[in-house]
């Protein structure tokens, strides 16, 4: 069976920010489906009970003081945008 | 035989004595990478300038009580997605392709205050996304041993540049694999240290709960050396440990009397080559002849840890990489539209392995998928990680081979994803637990080197070192050069 339809290709690749040919819509199509038919051997394993692992030491929330401390200048922090006027990184417009 | 084919302690000497001089290095390594790298493609791109220049600063200025550190003045390669202020940093992307940093990796830093020289820029898959290096935005690096075959990957480049001796170490980047599988394949030494034992501010995020900097040498020694100088808590990466770091050098022993080493059945079934198990064999038993006792023990969920790994790490980067937008940094395909420029931007730039893994991730993390896919592959990643956690319990470490098979021929898995994903079925499961392992030489199979792989628990990198100095000093495979 089909699990991964080229719409649904589609609509991921619009929500990351991708866009494909016909030819490369059906790849994709094609090789996410393996993988995922793959990766659904997982389900053999029960994981009722099973806490999830999001990082493999139990860290959260490490804080510092805030103090002010040196930073990037306006012109080094543009210094690698590909588009800028006015001491700001310039973009189409969002609003029309 | 070159000085680059010399150990840091033997150079380290000379330097001392000022019979060898810091520019004496650099002019080597240069010459090296103009006679071999046409072959290899290791390097992206080459600091030669800088290096030239520091190499003459340091040997101007040197005193005799000015090389304090064994790495002083030593030639150095870097992979391409670590850091460096004022120096191409491309990740092997094109949609990075003039990007120059504004400041060091915290890795850099310190491997600058120790006085090294870096050489130039490593080639490697796009951004850490491969196992065979043939995902480059700018050529597939090829194996010193056989150039029609692949180096293993990402860090294709940092392996095949120590293998062929143009400089004397290099750094890598491991999320599944990725420094191990590559100096398995190349013959040379590499490792993975423990989740946080390096700080990972300054390495272009791949799968940041996954990602970990680490040292490749020619040996054993030197890669202690390397690591030493990395090692440690940075106030810039809230998840470095903040955990002691004790003098690797000290656990050179060579005596393993006492060290127990659990062998799991799962790294020796029929996916494995059958002469990659052979040779991993004849490593146990020179163990076993160094005071060493092991014991087939048994990792249950490690066929799981494949699925597990790409549902996971592929989430993390789908998250990771929509940073490349071409807003403030890298190259753009303007369009009226902003979305539209994300979109042209992205599709442009952006080879098919980062696309997919993108996709995966992105289908993985969506509304609907998010449980039955990312969730559960956690849940697994815990289970995966208690088998380690058992093990430990009553072993030193855990000894296999570090890859199913030798360098295999570029070309052949490029076209199968899955087919390549299974190559690092070895090796994934030590970073989904977090845990710390080497890949040492451990012979050849039709002239094909062959690695060890030696895993330790949490934090313990030098009992890792112990083992793998004690084997690589009884054995003369890091002896070996392959011809180009």
């Amino acid at each position: 069976m089909e699990r991964i339809t080229k719409s649904q290709i589609k609509h991921v690749a619009h929500l990351a920010r991708l866009e494909f040919s016909d030819h490369e819509v059906e790849m994709f199509s094609e090789q996410l489906d393996q993988i995922i038919n793959f990766a659904e051997q997982l389900n053999e394993l029960d994981t009722d009970n099973v806490v999830p692992t999001s990082h493999v030491f139990d860290v959260r929330n490490v804080l510092r003081e805030d103090e002010v401390k040196p930073s990037l200048s306006q012109e080094e922090a543009l210094e690698n945008a590909p588009a800028q006027k006015d001491g700001q990184m310039k973009i189409p417009t969002v609003f029309e | 035989m070159s000085i680059l084919d010399q150990r840091f302690a033997h150079i380290h000497e000379q330097l001392h004595k000022k019979e060898l001089s810091v520019s004496d290095l650099v002019d080597a390594s240069y010459k090296r990478i103009s006679e071999v790298d046409g072959k290899i493609n290791s390097f992206l791109h080459l600091n030669e300038e800088g290096a030239r220049q520091k190499a003459k600063e340091l040997d101007d200025s040197l005193g005799k009580d000015d090389v304090t550190s064994v790495l002083f003045g030593l030639p150095a390669g870097i992979k391409d997605n670590i850091s460096t202020k004022g120096i191409r940093t491309t990740c092997a992307s094109k949609i990075l392709d003039r990007f120059k940093p504004l400041y060091n990796a915290t890795v850099m830093n310190k491997l600058e205050t120790e006085q090294i020289i870096n050489i130039g820029k490593l080639n490697m898959d796009e951004f850490a996304m491969g196992s065979s290096n043939e995902n480059s935005g700018y050529g597939p690096v090829r194996n010193p041993w056989d150039t029609e075959r692949v180096p293993g990957g990402s860090s294709g480049g940092s392996a095949a540049t120590v293998a062929a001796g143009e400089v004397l170490f290099s750094l890598g980047s491991d999320t599944g694999g990725s420094i191990r599988e590559p100096a398995a394949f190349c013959g040379c030494v590499g490792l993975k240290p423990t989740y946080g034992r390096v700080s990972r501010f300054g390495l272009v995020a791949f799968a940041s709960s996954l990602d970990q900097i680490g040292p490749l040498t020619r040996t054993v020694e030197d890669n202690a050396h390397v690591l030493q100088a990395i090692s440690g808590h940075d106030p810039m990466d809230s998840t470095s440990a903040g955990v002691d770091v004790p003098t690797y050098v000290d656990a050179f022993t060579g005596d393993l009397r006492g060290k127990k080493i659990a062998v799991p059945k799962e790294y020796f079934n029929e996916g494995v080559d059958i002469e990659v198990r052979n040779k991993v064999r004849e490593a146990l038993d020179q163990l076993e002849k160094l005071g060493a006792t092991w014991e087939e023990v048994s990792l249950p969920h490690s066929k799981y840890a494949v699925a597990t790994y790409y549902l996971l790490a592929s989430s993390e980067a789908s998250a990771n990489l929509s940073r490349f937008d071409g807003i403030r940094y890298g190259e753009r395909i303007e369009d009226e539209r902003l979305i539209e420029t994300y979109k042209k931007t992205r599709s442009e730039y952006f080879g098919n392995e980062v696309k997919r893994r993108i996709m995966l991730g992105t289908f993985a993390l969506s509304s609907g998928y998010y449980d039955a896919l990312y969730k559960k592959a956690q849940k697994v990643r815990t289970l995966i990680k208690q088998d380690f956690d058992e093990i430990f319990l009553k072993y030193d470490a855990v000894v296999g081979p570090t890859t199913p098979t030798t360098a295999f021929k570029i070309g052949d898995k490029i076209d199968d994803p899955l087919t390549m994903y299974m190559t690092d079925i070895l090796t994934i499961p030590v970073n989904l637990a977090g845990v710390p392992a080497i890949s040492v030489p451990c012979g050849f199979c039709e002239g094909l080197p062959v690695g060890l792989q030696i895993i330790g628990n949490h934090f313990d990198e030098k009992t890792v070192y112990q083992i793998a100095h004690a084997f690589e000093q009884a054995t003369d495979h890091h002896k070996q050069k392959p011809e180009l």
